[in-house]
Order: structure tokens, then C-alpha cells, then sequence
């Protein structure tokens, strides 16, 4: 294995819990919710994949229990920010200083145990093809289903009318509802499925990026993937490139370090935020795309009108 | 069950009043059976979170040093959400304020002088308001996204720190460890009172607060905020700009951010040390918006968020909990609190029924 | 609902007898943790420490700890807090509480303190630290026989003296076995970040190297090394759960020798203002079994082991250069414990470059 597939591969494990969590976060923004609780429904997800690992002995079915806790978890901001019309950065905010202390309770008889990885499943024929194959077909369950999602995102927003509803929802609440969408069910489905998709990012960290349960193992990783929604102006394609130039420079960095360029650690440590923040600057001059993508109603709160 | 609200023809001045205490109330009952599920005694866990930290001197002291610095970010960001202005970057701008205002104690330490305080003070303001700048000019003509950029600059800001401690800013009689030199007396900020250790950066806190809060209500530029916060076109008709006021609530609640890290470093901490705060930057966004982005509210804010900190340490002790069930018990007191402020806008009605025909096809 | 009632009832009675009960007779020693007790690595191994203390000694003192006390002027309340709840000695146990130790100390001088791996003593404040480079230098020893390809990988978390102190002491201990020896660093930039430390193992093993090992806190290298069947070294505690056919040994801090010593020094009236820097012959800190290595390597490791319990061998001794190939100790003198507290140099071997 040359040493370029080598960090390919280190790059898309880094970069897979991003563009889950981040693709979560985008059909809810979409929807015109924001949620800042990525981190604390990503450690949710995080330690209940572990747990139910360590006890049923199969890591799918610790990645069931992580998309389940992901999106339980979910409901309580949702209650709060769409029933009670509670605020949504604040709820969200909480929302994460919940998650870190709920799974740091429950992960406690989890500590030091060893994990089980979640092995790769070779797909015939296509993981024989040469360098390709080996990167992007000898994977685990988790990155298909990364790919599949935003395949799937990508064709619902734009092609389904399901997701023409969700967009009207996260654009225009008023004119949604006045058409006859249900607003409010529209949103709570959209913050489950992002709680799902960061429970699943969660899951990958504590089966498969790192095998084990440790306190605040998302390390922050929910905040990237909530400035890559930005990043991708609410574009599921976008958001991959966003997930993979970040994963990619965050790595080029270390293998930097271990060249030893003599630069130092800390200038090489900044480059993945600053990259992002440079082509952000190059991709987003143009005013009008931006606008078109951008959910109009983010973060405004609803109610129906009786 | 289902529940429903109803809009209020106004703002319900009773429940504005009322709805922290019914916040309060219902945490009392919940934070009581969760210590109770804990197994551990409701009653003293209760007395130690709210009670304890405020009866006894020096720990009203440590109340403020806390709350100060986030209240004094919290005021700043509520300009700029009242403005649509997402500045989620204020722990960045908090940094390079501390390190700006770092300069004359560090690196012209021979220099004594009277005027090294205010100075200090005033190239921390500067320091947190250049760090904005960056994520405003972005906005304002090269139409990037602010959550992103001012996000992404608060990692460069800790790993800049990181550089300067660990590289040119060492102490050089510190061993080599990661810290500057200790500040000279003439460059710490003095203590308020006689009493504890609580020193002026609580005063900046209280007087940024009752600044921004007349500018809100009273002068143009307030009205000027609130309009281009609600409605970008109705403030285009009204003659003011959007752009210019992307600079002005930047820069602004920079500022003010970077004057909380210069009062964090010289009145509490008297170095600068690789880590400068616990995340202040990010905790003063839940102080805002629990203060209701109103400045006022958010002296409150600030005191009781603060005083879970001091509870939680408290209870740590009294109960043997672990700080996580601090840290869960913080987060409920949060829920509640926000949900109960839905009473001011609303009525809230529990509605029972029974399916129909038209609730399966999911139209209604 | 009736039953929660009559517990909320009868507690409110107790309440008011909690303040007597507090004035018992045990001595109270209290701990201020940097992280989470359940951490997995430097706190924990505090901890555990403290445990021990407290089954040693538990007829006559009782414990308490304030854990996740971030430094700053929290570390300074969470101190004070304990001061004034009665502890008798405090142990406060990262270098970032040095300063915030100090302060507290002058206002309590009836209490007695202690900081762990600072430098700054006063009558009532004594500090500790443990010898780790000793172990640093066996692995060293370990990985050049064990590396075919004569390179190992050093996952570093902050350059702060006590980590080159490590890497030196590891590529000393190396080349004394294979003097071509040589290392590669990567700074991980954090000590708990179980993602970056595996991003930053598999970027050394992808650039060559066939021995890892780490001065950070999770177990994820070790996880890395396993994976791709190269050797690996522990670090805080034993990690061979993670690595059972990986790790060769660990360094595993055991503070509570320490503690106990301390605390029952406090308990007779003898506590003075030390500044102790205990090694592997003290006990403070001790190497998990040697494995996965031939009988050969096993025996030279315990040799070293028992030459540096002895005093036989000092990690520290010339001749050496600095990287930069100028000379730092003449053959036969060994380096005091000033400069190696203070360490902000490589020495020939390494190939990383430390902030200026």
C-alpha cells in the first residue's frame, strides 16, 4: 500500500462521522430548525453504540441503538423548540451539556472495555479494482451508508416531493402551512433524522474510528460538522467535499509533523479550520446561489395559528 | 394529549416576571427526584446547588469573578443576534483579546507606568475587536458565512495562544513551562472590595450592561438594531445599512469580549497560560439568550449560570456525585428556564382528543 | 409519589444535623483533579492512588476530590472550597494549579499543600513528581532491539519539559542498544482525543515506523498498533487489554506510595515542605509486565529495570550531544535535575524541531 492510499484511507475514516453528523444537521436546517445539540446527540449516539455492543456482542446492533439514541435524544430539543417554541440556539446549547453529562453517566460501567471493531465487508469484484478498490470498497457498513445517505438526501430534497414540502417548511413556514403542510410534524420528523444521523456519526466513532467508550470522545467533531452545513450552503454534495478537505488537510498535517518539516505543530494544527474558512471565502462571492440555498426560516419559531 | 398555544395579543408582563420562578419551581421537583433516583439525598443536593454558594462572603466573591466575563460577552452578543448576526466566535475573540492586552505586561514589563491598566484594557477591547473584524469583513463584502468563520477562528485563536506561551512569550525564569511571566502589580486589575478577590472586570460587566441596554431602548442606534434584525428590507426603507451594521455589532460585541479576556487574565488569572478559559465563549450564548437578549436579563443570566457552576461544585463535595451529574443537572435547569419563557408569549393549552380520518393522511 | 414525600420530609430533618456531623474526628485529605476521575489516564491514575490511600489509612482519614476543575481562577475556588471544608492536606494534582496552589496556601496557612510536577514551594505548600523518564529510557532500550527498521513513532502531547524529558530519555535508552537510532514525533495537540491520537498513529506507522509509542492518555495508538501488528508501549496505565499481543510494557503511575507516605507524615506532625522527586525504586511509578518479546529482550529489559532501581544507571549521563550535534555531558557526568526539569532541547537522535 503506497502511502497516499494510506492517507486516503486515514482521511475517510476522519471525515465519515462529519459528513454524517453534518448531513443530519442539514435536513434540519433545511427545515428551518437549528440545532446546536450535533455534539451532544454525537456522544449519545457514541456511547449507547458502544454499550449495546458490549452487551448483545454485535456492533450492528450497537449502530441500531446509536441511530435509536441519536434521535430519542433529539425529540427533547424538538419538544422544546417546536411545542414549547423554546429558543433553539439555547436549546441546543443545553442540549449538549445534557448529552456530555448523560453519556458520561451512562458510559461510567463502560470504561476500559475493549471494543468491538465493526469489520469491513469487501464488495465483489469492485474491491479487486486497484487502489479504488481497496479505499473506497473494502469498507465498513458505515461509510456505504454515508455515501448511500447523501445519495438519498441529495434525490429527496430535490427530486421528491416530500422534500420540496421539507424545503417550503425551512423557507417559508407561513406559505408551507398555508398550503396545507404540516409545519410542525415536517420539523419534528427533520430533527429525528438529524438526531439519527449523529447518533450514527457517534457510532462510528466508538466502533469503528477509535473501538472504545471514553468521556467526550466526539472531542468537538459535532461543531465541525455544523460549520460544514454552512460550508456546503445546504448542499449534501458540497458537504462531502466540505468533510473530505477537511479530514484530508487535519491528516496531511500530521503526516507533516512525523516528516519533520520544522514547522510549528500549532500553525500545522490551524490549517484544516483555516482552509475551510479559505475556500468558504472563494466558493460563496456569489451572493445570489448563496441566498437561494439558505433556509429562510432558520432558527424562526412557529405556530399555527388556530 | 396534545399541546397547543396561543399567541398572546401582548407580551404578558406577569409571566415575564413570573416564568424563571416557575422554572425554578418545576427544577426543584425534578432535580429532587433525580437525586432521589441517585439515591442520594434530594434535599441537601438542592441546598447545596442554589443555597450554599450564596451564604457565605467569599463565595458571592467567586460568584462574580465567574459571572463577569459572561455576562460581559453575553451583552456584546446580544447586539449581534438582535442584528441577525451569528457571532458564535466569541471565545476566539476572548483569546486575542487576553493576548493584546497581554502585550505591555509581557513584553514591555520594565515598563511602569499609571497608564499600563487602562492601556491594557483598551488594546484588549482593540485585540477582540480585530478578531471580529475578520468574520465581519468576510460578511459584509465577501459574503461569507459568519458561523463558520468566526467558529473556525476560535481554534486558530487557542492554537495562536498555544504558540506564544509555549514559544517567544515563555517566562524565561519559569522552567520552561507553558506560561508568561507573572504580571507586574501595576499591570492587575485591582480588587473591587476589601472583602474577597472579586475585581473590576464585574464592574466593566455591570456597566457594559446598562450601556448597551440604553442604547437599546433609547437612542436611534438601538431602534436601528431591532429593525434591521427583523426584517433586513424594512430596515433598507427605514436608510439604514445592513452592512454597516454587520461592522458595528462585530465589532462591538469583539470588543467587549476582548475586554472580558483581558480582565479574565489580568484580574484573575496574572499570566497567560495556554488555556484561558473553560469555554466562556461558548457558554455566554446560552447567557444571552437566557437573559432574553436583553442586557439586564443578562446580569441575571450571567449570576445564575454561574451559580450552578459553584453549586455543582458544592454538591460534588456534599452529595459525592460526579461532575456529570452536575453538568446533567445544569442542563435541565436550562430546558426548564427556556421553556417557561414560552409563557410569556403564549398560552398554553392541553388539548385531549381523539383521532380522525384527517390526522392519518397527515394534512390537517 | 406519598413515599418521595416522607423521603423529602425526613431529610429536611437531617439537614439540619449535617453541619455537626461534619465536625468528626477523621483528618480530611482532599484531592483537585484536572479531569475526570474516570479519565483512563493521569487522573484516574490519581485516583486510584487516592483509593489506595483510603484503604490504607481509612481508620483515620477520610477523602475528598473535586474532579473536571479547569485551571484558572476556578482551580483557585475549587481549592478554597476545599480549604474551607476542612481538609487538612490538599493535593492538587496538575501543574496548571501551581500558581492558584500557591495563593491559597498563604490564606490557609494551617493547611498543608501539596502540588504535583510544579516547582514552586512554600512553608505549608511541598511538591511531588515521579521520575517517569526512567521508564522512557527502558522502552527505549526495548524498541531498539525489538525495531527492525531501527525508527519508532512518539505520538507527543505539548511540548512542555516533562514530555522532551520522555522523548529524549527514549531515543537515549534506544541508542545506547543501536546508535543509528532514530524517532519521529507528531504532536497531537491535546492529551484526551482518542480520534487525533489514532489520525496521528497511523500517520507514523504509515511513514515507516514499527514501534509506537504515546504521551497521551487514551488507548486508541495502542488500538492502531494492534491493528496493523506493530509493537507498542503503554502509557499511565497498563494497557494490555487494548494491545494483549502489542504492548511490550507500560509505565504505570502509582501515586498512592506516595500519598500514603505523605498523608500518614501529616498524620504524625512530621509533614515538612518537600520537594520529592521519586523514581521507579520508590515505587511511584512501575513498568507492566514485560511481553510480547523474546526472553533475551525481556532479560536486558529487567537488567536496565533493576541498574536504574539500584542507581547503578542514570538515563541522563554522557557523553551526549544535542541534536544540533553541539556537546551537552562529558563522558561519565550526569545531568542534574534542574536542567531536566527545565528541558527545552533535543538531544542527536530526534527528528522533530521543539518551539523556540
Amino acid at each position: 500500500m503506497g502511502i497516499v492510499e494510506a492517507i486516503l484511507l486515514s482521511v475517510i475514516t476522519a471525515a465519515t462521522p462529519l459528513v454524517l453528523a453534518a448531513l443530519g444537521e442539514l435536513v434540519t436546517e433545511r427545515s428551518g430548525v437549528l440545532n446546536l445539540g450535533v455534539e451532544g446527540m454525537m456522544v449519545m449516539g457514541a456511547v449507547c453504540a458502544f454499550a449495546a455492543t458490549q452487551i448483545t456482542g454485535s456492533p450492528y446492533l450497537g449502530i441500531l441503538a446509536g441511530i435509536v439514541c441519536g434521535a430519542v435524544f433529539s425529540q427533547l430539543f424538538a419538544f422544546l423548540t417546536l411545542t414549547l417554541v423554546a429558543n433553539q440556539v439555547a436549546t441546543g446549547l443545553a442540549l449538549t451539556l445534557l448529552g456530555l453529562g448523560v453519556s458520561g453517566m451512562l458510559g461510567e460501567g463502560f470504561l476500559g472495555m475493549q471494543g468491538i471493531k465493526l469489520q469491513p465487508i469487501a464488495i465483489p469484484l469492485l474491491s479487486d479494482i486497484p487502489v479504488i478498490g481497496p479505499l473506497l470498497f473494502r469498507q465498513d457498513i458505515i461509510f456505504y451508508l454515508s455515501i448511500a445517505l447523501v445519495a438519498g438526501v441529495h434525490w429527496f430534497l430535490f427530486k421528491s416531493r416530500a422534500g420540496l414540502k421539507l424545503r417550503a417548511v425551512g423557507d417559508s413556514h407561513a406559505s408551507a402551512h398555508a398550503l396545507g403542510v404540516n409545519v410542525i410534524r415536517t420539523r419534528y420528523l427533520a430533527v429525528m433524522f438529524g438526531g439519527a444521523c449523529a447518533g450514527l456519526a457517534g457510532a462510528q466513532l466508538s466502533l469503528v474510528y477509535t473501538p472504545q467508550w471514553v468521556e467526550n470522545m466526539s472531542a468537538g467533531r459535532g461543531w465541525i460538522a455544523l460549520a460544514l452545513v454552512v460550508f456546503s450552503s445546504w448542499r449534501p454534495w458540497r458537504l462531502v467535499a466540505g468533510g473530505y478537505l477537511f479530514g484530508a488537510v487535519s491528516i496531511s498535517q500530521l503526516h507533516a509533523q512525523a516528516f519533520g518539516l520544522g514547522i510549528p505543530s500549532q500553525l500545522l494544527s490551524s490549517l484544516p479550520y483555516l482552509a475551510t474558512i479559505i475556500v468558504l471565502i472563494l466558493i460563496s462571492h456569489n451572493r445570489r446561489t448563496t441566498l437561494i440555498n439558505t433556509p429562510a426560516s432558520l432558527g424562526k419559531p412557529f405556530v399555527p395559528d388556530r | 394529549m396534545r399541546i397547543e398555544l396561543e399567541k398572546r395579543a401582548k407580551i404578558s408582563t406577569l409571566f415575564s416576571i413570573l416564568s424563571p420562578f416557575i422554572a425554578f419551581l418545576l427544577m426543584i421537583v425534578f432535580g429532587g427526584i433525580m437525586f432521589a433516583l441517585l439515591g442520594k439525598n434530594p434535599v441537601t443536593a438542592l441546598y447545596s446547588f442554589f443555597v450554599e454558594p450564596l451564604s457565605e462572603v467569599w463565595s458571592l466573591h467567586e460568584l462574580a469573578i465567574k459571572a463577569a466575563p459572561l455576562i460581559l460577552i453575553a451583552v456584546g452578543l446580544s447586539v449581534c443576534f438582535r442584528s441577525n448576526n451569528w457571532n458564535i466566535g466569541a471565545e476566539g475573540q476572548f483569546i486575542m483579546g487576553a493576548i493584546a492586552g497581554s502585550i505591555l505586561p509581557v513584553v514591555f514589563y520594565d515598563w511602569q507606568s499609571p497608564l499600563v491598566l487602562p492601556l491594557m484594557m483598551l488594546m484588549g477591547m482593540l485585540g477582540g475587536a480585530l478578531f471580529a473584524a475578520i468574520p465581519a469583513f468576510l460578511k459584509a463584502h465577501m459574503n461569507t458565512n459568519e458561523i463558520l468563520t468566526s467558529l473556525m477562528l476560535v481554534y486558530v485563536a487557542q492554537l495562536f495562544l498555544d504558540w506564544l506561551v509555549r514559544g517567544p512569550w515563555r517566562n524565561p525564569g519559569g522552567m520552561n513551562f507553558p506560561e508568561t511571566r507573572t504580571f507586574a502589580a501595576n499591570a492587575i486589575l485591582p480588587e473591587m472590595i476589601a472583602s474577597g478577590r472579586t475585581h473590576w472586570g464585574f464592574a466593566f460587566a455591570i456597566i457594559a450592561a446598562i450601556l448597551v441596554w440604553f442604547m437599546m431602548r433609547y437612542t436611534l442606534k438601538g431602534f436601528e438594531i431591532s429593525v434591521l434584525g427583523q426584517s433586513e428590507r424594512a430596515g433598507r426603507f427605514a436608510g439604514f445599512s445592513s452592512r454597516r451594521m454587520i461592522w458595528f455589532s462585530m465589532l462591538l460585541s469583539g470588543a467587549l469580549a476582548g475586554l472580558a479576556g483581558i480582565s479574565e487574565v489580568s484580574g484573575a488569572i496574572q499570566q497567560l497560560r495556554p488555556v484561558i478559559s473553560p469555554g466562556y465563549g461558548f457558554t455566554a450564548i446560552i447567557v444571552a439568550f437566557l437573559g432574553r437578549l436583553n442586557p439586564l436579563g443578562i446580569i441575571a443570566a450571567g449570576l445564575v449560570l454561574a451559580l450552578t457552576y459553584l453549586g455543582g461544585e458544592a454538591a460534588q463535595l456534599s452529595l459525592g456525585v460526579s461532575d456529570k451529574v452536575t453538568r446533567v443537572f445544569q442542563g435541565l435547569l436550562l430546558f426548564f428556564v427556556l421553556s417557561c419563557d414560552t409563557l410569556i408569549h403564549y398560552r398554553i393549552r392541553l388539548v385531549w382528543y381523539r383521532f380522525t380520518a384527517s390526522d392519518l393522511d397527515g394534512s390537517r | 409519589m406519598k413515599k418521595l414525600l416522607l423521603a423529602l420530609a425526613s431529610t429536611a430533618a437531617v439537614i439540619g444535623f449535617a453541619s455537626a456531623a461534619a465536625a468528626q474526628e477523621k483528618a480530611k485529605v482532599c484531592f483537585v483533579y484536572v479531569g475526570s476521575k474516570t479519565d483512563g489516564g493521569w487522573t484516574q491514575a490519581h485516583d486510584i492512588g487516592r483509593l489506595e490511600l483510603e484503604k490504607a489509612l481509612g481508620d483515620k482519614i477520610e477523602t475528598q476530590f473535586l474532579e473536571s476543575v479547569p485551571e484558572g481562577p476556578d482551580a483557585e475556588r475549587a481549592i478554597e472550597r476545599l480549604a474551607r471544608s476542612g481538609c487538612g492536606l490538599i493535593f492538587t494534582t496538575s501543574f496548571g494549579f501551581m500558581d492558584a496552589t500557591i495563593k491559597i496556601a498563604q490564606k490557609f496557612p494551617d493547611v498543608k499543600f501539596e502540588h504535583a510536577t510544579g516547582y514552586k514551594t512554600a512553608p505549608n505548600v511541598a511538591t511531588y513528581n515521579s521520575r517517569f523518564y526512567e521508564g522512557r529510557y527502558i522502552q527505549g532500550v526495548i524498541a531498539a532491539k525489538m525495531s527492525e527498521k531501527g525508527v519508532a513513532g512518539y505520538i507527543a502531547s505539548f511540548p512542555i519539559p516533562e514530555v522532551v524529558m520522555g522523548i529524549n530519555s527514549f531515543v537515549i535508552g534506544a541508542r545506547s542498544i543501536n546508535p543509528d537510532f532514530k524517532i519521529k514525533v507528531v504532536w497531537a495537540n491535546t492529551w484526551f482525543d482518542p480520534g487525533k491520537e489514532a489520525d496521528a498513529a497511523k500517520a507514523l506507522v504509515d511513514q515507516g515506523v514499527d514501534i509506537l509509542t504515546q504521551h497521551t492518555d487514551t488507548t486508541a495508538p495502542m488500538q492502531v498498533a494492534a491493528e496493523r501488528g506493530i509493537k507498542a508501549f503503554g502509557q499511565a496505565s497498563d494497557m494490555i487489554a487494548a494491545g494483549p499481543k502489542t504492548q511490550l510494557t507500560a509505565i504505570v503511575d502509582t501515586w498512592g506510595a506516595y500519598y500514603i507516605k505523605r498523608t500518614q507524615a501529616f498524620l504524625d506532625g512530621k509533614w515538612e515542605t518537600t520537594s520529592s522527586w521519586d523514581g521507579l525504586k520508590d515505587g511511584i511509578l512501575t513498568m507492566a509486565p514485560y511481553t510480547n518479546m523474546p526472553d533475551d529482550v525481556k532479560k536486558l529489559a529487567e537488567d536496565t529495570e533493576a541498574k536504574i532501581k539500584s542507581g547503578e544507571l542514570k538515563p541522563f549521563t554522557g557523553p551526549l550531544k544535542k541534536q544540533d550535534g553541539s556537546e551537552w555531558l562529558a563522558a561519565g557526568a550526569s545531568s542534574d535535575d534542574g536542567t531536566l526539569l527545565g528541558m527545552n532541547f533535543y538531544v542527536e537522535g530526534v527528528d522533530d524541531q521543539l518551539p523556540k
